[in-house]
């Protein structure tokens, strides 16, 4: 007797989940998806089989490339159980979840990561007070309940910022203002890396499209921004920034802010797999093998979790290591397809050299003022966090301890990288050597009153000869 | 200070060598400075790295085994005076601890311990009754009979405790080496050598404070002990209204409670996970943890509107007696053991770190460590 089994547990229902457990379930595999959100998509696609027409051409032909994907995701045999948080992974693979409040267990013989990307957390003063939101935010109220932020600055940097402003503009409530926060002489910076992103030069048309949208709909747009802030008592009231030496202030109600996106590293974290810093992404990345597997056995990454390249290359990929899982697992498979496949994630993310030298983030960002708070949960400053690294902490999990940040709901998914960045500078070493937090189960809050009635032992199915109880 | 160093010639030495950067080395490494003692403490990985560093907290005197009790009772006394002592924050709280009573046989064995200990001189530990216990702990379940309480007892943040023993060793000129693991031990000429990750070390004392890795140089020198690795549970759930001033655990079943003054509550108390010290891993087991989250909501029913917000393990170690071995070793001159602390040792910390440093000092001290000799278990 035993707990069910499936071959393939596939966590995110976005591009890259679905696209692998719709291969792996064509090639014979039993595969559940779990998704927090009631629909597959993710956040790219996120409602993309429920939203109106209006909301469809506001979002635009990307987003509506998502509906075929899902429309044969929902045609193979894979099985998806919505509104579904995975909040634990044994090193056996056994699963603990939980839906509509109950907790259950699951047993896995291969686990695909597919949870995507997370916006960088971009702390500048004032970034906590109530009315600030993230460029993310923002597009999935457009994608789920059809609101447009109004009275809105978009601050910080990355091609989300252009579309989400393009966006506004279509649904007739433009942004009060882009902040871009780059430093001078990015452009020129990233021109070595642009022969090589011409081998997708569709992805550059369309950034150059979107800010010449924007540019004509009349947003004033700030560019080489430096000093960012948010004021307000209790809520937000005005952002204040230098260009050129000059100081502006722009009073808004709301703020939106970006600085690109990272991979979210809860689960590959939890799971222990080795993680290597990516210098030109700045951000941690899970150490994977030609078949996409992590150090973890079983686990395996697939999307913006892996790297971020985007929502074509997560199809890709998903599609990749669904075929070395199927392998893995005993079906045949076509080694050619593993090659094209290959070979076609490498055309796609020939852009990202130039995108993430353009966009790397400033270094204020990177390295936040001594007053600024980094970690929103326990409310810890840059500051404490400097002060407690030359008291001799040697890493993020001491300075954790010492000042509880990380300790919080969110465990670190906003602040981590920012904590980790923090100590590095002050200790004058690579963030690989840094480390990061311990990540422990549950990856999300779970009520306690929900684990005191969880019994794994009673999830077990019944013998062949056994009789269901009535 | 690296290998650099010795292989130019120059062996690090000292009067005594402590390996173990958890709450007993670094507790004894300071009190053995203080004595004029020079010290040199190895850690295989970073001071407080695993239980001294992230255990639940409680700095209880309230239950424990009758041997343990006069050397606890000195280190409560250390307690008091500790932040003053090494100039930090440890986060200690005095507060009542608590163990409550659910069942007339239960009740009995606790009046019967209460008697026992006032025989032995000790009387720190009393009965609090139905009302009384209800003074303390108004949030308790109407089923609850009574409470065996030590009410001077408290807790601590264990990592800013630890961190702080160390920095005031190296305050009193404890030379600290992290990422320096001890892997085998020579003596001659009335000199240990310690072989490390490092290169070498030599002291004629030394002082064996592994926690869990204990068992490894103790064996090296045929002095095995049956140290088990084990992997206590904790859970932290979401910030409460204030509740619960003292620390509860419960006399018949597996818990320790507390609500940290922030307002978040840590459960734990005996269910295990999976520990491997080979790995330095823990792994958190909900088969067993929901009997955890089950006695906390029997006892507080307020904790069913609570959320669980983490948990965490970390690797530990127990002897069948579940005491530690302290003292020095049975078969070697100017060899010394304090480890498998078996689940229970933070409170400990200080007061065994005196003991220790007083017997390294000056070879003898007053308390009795016959219980827990190296060679209790040898057949």
């Amino acid at each position: 007797m035993s707990v069910k089994t499936v071959d393939l547990l596939v966590i995110g229902a976005g591009p890259a989940g679905i696209a692998a457990a719709t291969e792996a379930a064509n090639a014979g595999l039993s595969v559940t998806v779990m998704d927090e959100q009631p629909r597959p998509g993710g956040q790219i696609y996120r409602s993309v089989e429920t939203t109106s027409a209006k909301m469809d051409k506001i979002l635009g032909k990307d987003f509506l490339e998502g509906r075929p994907l899902v429309e044969s995701f929902r045609a193979s045999s894979a099985e998806l159980m919505p509104e579904t948080l995975v909040w634990n992974i044994g090193s056996d693979l056994t699963i603990d979840y939980s839906t509509a409040g109950v907790a259950h267990r699951m047993q896995a013989r291969k686990v695909v990561a597919a949870t995507g990307a997370l916006e960088r957390p971009m702390p500048i003063p004032g970034w906590t007070l109530p009315g600030v939101t993230t460029a993310g935010a923002l597009q999935i109220l457009m994608k789920t309940s059809s609101i447009v932020k109004e009275d809105c600055v978009l601050m910080g940097a990355g091609p989300l910022i252009w579309l989400v402003a393009v966006q506004m503009i279509d649904a007739g409530v433009p942004p009060k203002a882009i902040v871009e926060n780059l430093p001078k002489g990015r452009t020129f910076a990233a021109l070595p890396h642009l022969p090589k992103a011409l081998r997708a030069s569709e992805y550059l048309f369309k950034g150059l499209g979107l800010i010449r949208r924007v540019k004509q709909a009349g947003v004033p747009i700030h560019s080489n921004a430096s000093a960012l802030a948010i004021e307000g008592e209790g809520a937000v009231k005005a952002v204040t920034f230098k260009t050129g030496g000059k100081s502006h202030r722009i009073e808004a109600t709301s703020v939106a802010l970006h600085q690109g996106v990272v991979p979210n590293q809860q689960i590959t974290r939890l799971v222990r797999a080795d993680h290597r810093w990516d210098d030109s992404q700045k951000c941690f990345l899970p150490v994977l093998d030609n078949t996409c597997q992590t150090s973890a056995p079983g686990v395996y990454v697939a999307g913006d979790g892996a790297s971020i390249n985007g929502a074509k290359c997560a199809v890709l990929q998903g599609t990749e290591v669904a075929l070395h899982i199927a392998a893995a697992l005993g079906k045949s498979v076509d080694t050619g397809r593993i090659q094209r496949l290959k070979a076609a994630i490498a055309r796609e993310t020939s852009v990202r050299p130039m995108l993430e030298t353009l966009y790397a983030p400033a270094q204020e960002i990177l390295e936040p003022a001594d007053g600024t708070i980094v970690c929103r949960c326990e409310e810890v400053t840059a500051g404490a966090i400097r002060s407690t690294v030359d008291l001799g902490a040697p890493g993020p999990n001491q300075v954790k301890s010492m000042l509880r940040s990380g300790m919080g709901p969110c465990q670190g998914r906003t602040c981590g990288l920012a904590v980790a960045q923090i100590i590095a500078a002050r200790k004058g070493e690579t963030p690989d050597v840094t480390g990061y937090y311990r990540i422990r189960p549950p990856l999300k809050p779970i009520p306690l009153q929900e684990l005191a009635s969880y019994d794994p032992a009673q999830e077990e199915e019944p013998a062949e000869d056994g009789v269901a109880a009535e | 200070m690296t290998g650099a160093a010795q292989m130019a010639g120059n062996i690090p030495s000292a009067d005594l060598i402590v390996i173990g950067g958890g709450i007993h080395g670094c507790a004894t490494a300071m009190y053995a400075a203080l004595r004029g003692l020079s010290v040199i403490l190895l850690e295989k990985e970073t001071v407080a790295r695993h239980a001294s560093g992230v255990n639940a907290g409680g700095v209880r005197r309230l239950g424990r085994h009758y041997e343990e009790v006069a050397i606890s009772q000195r280190a409560m006394e250390l307690w008091y005076g500790l932040q003053d002592f090494v100039g930090a924050d440890c986060g200690f709280n005095i507060a009542p601890q608590i163990r409550v009573i659910e069942t007339e046989d239960e009740l009995e064995n606790a009046r019967q311990r209460v008697k026992d200990l006032n025989e032995m001189g000790f009387d720190h530990e009393v009965i609090l009754e139905q009302n009384e216990l209800r003074e303390y702990l108004p949030a308790v379940s109407d089923h609850v009979l009574a409470g065996l309480a030590c009410i001077e007892d408290g807790f601590a943040q264990p990592f800013h405790t630890t961190f702080a023993i160390a920095q005031k060793a190296k305050a009193e000129g404890v030379r600290i080496y992290e990422q320096c693991r001890a892997t085998g031990l020579k003596q001659a000429d009335g000199v240990w050598s310690v072989e490390t990750s490092q290169g070498a070390f030599k002291a004629p004392k030394v002082l064996v404070a592994g926690g869990a890795w204990g068992n490894e140089l103790s064996s090296s020198v045929g002095e095995p002990v049956p140290l088990e690795d084990c992997a206590p549970m904790m859970i932290v759930t979401s910030r409460l209204p204030h509740f619960c001033d003292a620390v509860v655990s419960a006399l018949g079943r597996p818990l320790s409670f507390k609500q940290m003054p922030n307002g978040t509550v840590v459960i734990g108390g005996g269910r295990r996970g999976r520990a491997d010290r080979n790995t330095n891993l823990s792994e958190i087991l909900f088969d067993e943890l929901h009997l955890t989250a089950e006695t906390a909501a029997d006892i507080f029913p307020i904790m069913r509107e609570a959320s669980i917000v983490r948990t965490w393990s970390g690797v530990e170690s127990i002897l069948p007696d579940g005491i530690p071995v302290i003292g020095p070793s049975a078969k070697h001159e100017g060899l010394y053991y304090s480890f498998g602390y078996s689940t229970h040792g933070f409170q400990l910390g200080p007061g065994c770190g005196e003991v220790m440093a007083e017997l390294i000092a000056t070879g003898e001290t007053k308390y009795s460590l016959d219980a827990f000799a190296v060679n209790r278990f040898a057949a």
